[in-house]
């Protein structure tokens, strides 16, 4: 549902601050520790959950995201039982938008018009397909847009003045802007090529740019949120939870405690990142 | 199978969107995006371009042979007893396969483009041994993508790459074959966007490179096609070559794809059989998916992840198919089969027995089915193979399966 994130947007961005964004994957390691990783980020302080949908090749995330993704399909996740994880969420949360990522294979085995259907039903509020390009609008984006689920681009440093345009055309919700050429979970850039980068993109839309790929800590979140609408944080949850496992991979006690203990701390550095602005 | 609809043309795909009818197309992530479109652009320029033409005619001929000889195998033919049988001989080609067309064809656009490093990804090895090739004769730095089961079953070519100069990089990741290979050159490639050029080895992938691919490997068929008529004086009936990614296929079958009067077959590695799990028959037992770039059909589950296949081939070893291969199997102008590792062994041993010629297990596939062929067909007719690749590097896959100390 586009209102639920344009809502969250706006009252976030009236406080004064920027939107905090967790990635975690769906099913790493097992569905019910998912479900209760998932319930427990917007009390940590999460205000987007961008929910992973594993698939065997994942060509755009580095080995953390590649091994999460290879525990949820060891432990027998489907993109089924990733909307169940986002239905049975919206039980007891009704306001907290949830954005599936992952790649397009899955979806397109699973059926466009039939994904779109129950992923509504399920909550789910907007989209991110990492090997769908502007190009490859009439897949899923046209689609998606019809029925009132937000599609959300990726914007790079490759995306030129001329591009983006073209990247911004059909997007909605936010701009995801990678903040360098790479796969997720390498080495973040200097915040202020970043905000160089952001201020361009805002020049293109209206759309709040929220920033990914390399941001680690509570101080990078605080620092990329000074110019950034939003702070995306997906690896430094997903190695919180590899580390917590046992050997073979299973959960243990620390696991959701772990996440939580770390999305506080992103919190409170994106609840401090225009004071950071103003200073 | 769908009804082959009256087309004009069966070579006119794909169209400006990288389409072959619903297969093909631009499945990557928005950083690779502008990379894409830039190497269409040059790709258009350069095709049109009499200087580019020429100086890829002058290495085809003074660096990689060519043009390679069509042979007429005829203590085969009289083995079979039937149709008569010619291979065009792609395994003499420097390098030793077909490889090596596509990869001076695309350093010469790397160069145009002003990129300073090549990767790539390779299976067999081949393609690998053939990109190291050209980055040494260009002197630009390589780095090659290779699965570890891969890095292990093919050590003669891993060491070949590594004398001349290039970085093998072995891929532990998913079951370390071909995919995951192409997935890290992929990663590496959206890392080093400024100054990389991705050498893809096979008819596959984003669009551009399908349709790129193929032309540089048409020469295959259109040399093959005029020295049938200087040899036979006519067409063949029967083209056959074994398909993995597709490109040594698509180089022979794309200049005959409109001669009514010929068949044409590919041939996929049926593994341990198509039932199970262990093969890599993407169009025979395998479902239309999106994957490294582009729709066509792959070996994947009802979730849509992409199964890991097996062939006794590391070149076969992938789990999908070039685009206009899964198109041209849809409008039925291409017919696909299986053809088993067992098969393709024995094949393997008849071609080096019969004729002398050790070929690389990928064409001893392509083989095996033109032996299942001959011996029905008449003696007035005529079948054309696409010999690949030579075995060299396979001496010690076979020499194991066959129980041989080397």
């Amino acid at each position: 549902m586009t209102a639920r994130m344009d809502k969250r947007f706006a009252d976030v961005a009236a406080e004064g601050r920027p939107v905090l964004v967790t990635y975690f994957m769906a099913g790493d390691p097992d569905f019910e520790t998912s479900l209760s990783i998932m319930k427990a980020l917007p009390k940590a302080g999460a205000d987007v959950i961008e929910l992973g949908m594993p698939f065997s090749d994942p060509m755009a995330d580095g080995p953390a995201i590649q091994l999460a993704g290879q525990r949820a399909l060891k432990g027998c996740q489907t993109l089924a039982k990733t909307l169940e994880i986002a239905r049975r969420f919206r039980e007891d949360d009704q306001r907290t938008p949830i954005v599936l990522m992952g790649y397009y294979n899955p979806i397109y085995i699973y059926g466009v018009d039939r994904f779109l259907t129950d992923a509504l039903a399920a909550g789910i509020d907007g989209l991110i397909v990492v090997d769908l390009p502007p190009e490859m609008d009439d897949e899923l984006c046209i689609p998606a847009l019809a029925k009132g689920i937000s599609f959300i681009r990726l914007a790079t440093p490759t995306t030129d003045d001329r591009r983006l345009p073209k990247v911004l055309e059909n997007t909605s919700g936010f701009v995801y802007y990678v903040s360098m050429n790479g796969i997720t979970g390498s080495a973040l850039p200097d915040p202020s090529l970043i905000a160089g980068a952001v201020g361009r993109i805002k020049a293109h839309t209206n759309l709040p740019v929220c920033v990914g790929f390399g941001v680690k800590t509570a101080e990078h979140a605080r620092a990329i949120g000074a110019s950034a609408d939003g702070v995306v944080v997906g690896t430094a949850i997903v190695n919180q939870i590899a580390s917590s496992l046992t050997e073979e991979g299973k959960a243990t006690d620390a696991t959701v405690p772990g996440v939580e203990a770390l999305v506080r701390g992103l919190s409170a550095g994106v609840r401090s990142a225009r004071l950071a602005a103003a200073e | 199978m769908n009804q082959a609809p009256k087309l004009n043309s069966f070579r006119g795909g794909p169209d400006e969107d990288g389409r072959f009818g619903i297969f093909g197309g631009r499945f990557v992530a928005e950083t690779l995006m502008p990379l894409i479109l830039d190497l269409q652009a040059e790709w258009n320029k350069a095709k049109d371009d009499p200087a580019f033409k020429a100086e890829l005619a002058h290495l085809g001929a003074h660096y990689i042979g060519r043009p390679s000889p069509l042979y007429f195998a005829e203590r085969l033919t009289a083995e079979l007893g039937g149709a008569k049988i010619y291979f065009k001989r792609e395994e003499l080609n420097h390098t030793g396969s077909h490889k090596i067309n596509n990869c001076i064809g695309q350093i010469l656009l790397a160069k145009r483009m002003g990129k300073t490093r090549i990767i790539a990804e390779t299976g067999a090895g081949q393609h690998g041994v053939a990109s190291a090739t050209v980055a040494a004769r260009f002197g630009l730095p390589c780095v090659v993508y290779m699965g570890a089961t891969d890095v292990e079953r093919q050590a003669p070519n891993v060491f070949r790459m590594k004398l001349l100069g290039a970085e093998v990089k072995p891929v532990t990741a998913g079951s370390g074959t071909l995919k995951d290979a192409m997935n890290e050159a992929l990663r590496d490639w959206v890392t080093n966007v400024d100054n990389t050029y991705y050498l893809i080895g096979t008819a596959a992938g984003p669009h551009p490179y399908p349709e790129m691919v193929r032309d540089f490997q048409a020469v295959i068929g259109q040399e093959a096609k005029e020295q049938m008529l200087a040899a036979e004086g006519r067409l063949p009936d029967l083209v056959v070559a074994a398909v993995g990614g597709g490109s040594n296929a698509i180089g022979i079958f794309h200049p005959f794809l409109d001669d009514e009067s010929v068949k044409i077959v590919g041939v996929e590695a049926g593994g341990k059989g198509i039932e199970g799990d262990e093969h890599c028959a993407s169009i025979t037992a395998g479902s239309p998916g999106v994957l490294h770039g582009n729709r066509t059909y792959l070996l994947q589950d009802g979730d849509g992840q992409i199964k890991e296949g097996h062939s006794i081939s590391a070149g076969l070893d992938y789990p999908g198919i070039g685009p206009e291969h899964a198109w041209l199997n849809d409008v039925g102008r291409v017919e696909y089969v299986p053809i088993m590792d067992h098969e393709a062994l024995e094949a393997f041993q008849t071609l080096t027995r019969l004729e002398g010629i050790i070929p690389a297990l990928e064409p001893s596939h392509a083989l095996a089915e033109v032996i299942k062929r001959a011996p029905k067909m008449g003696k007035d007719e005529i079948i054309l193979m696409n010999l690949s690749g030579r075995g060299d590097k396979d001496i010690f896959t076979v020499g194991k399966l066959l129980g041989m100390g080397l």
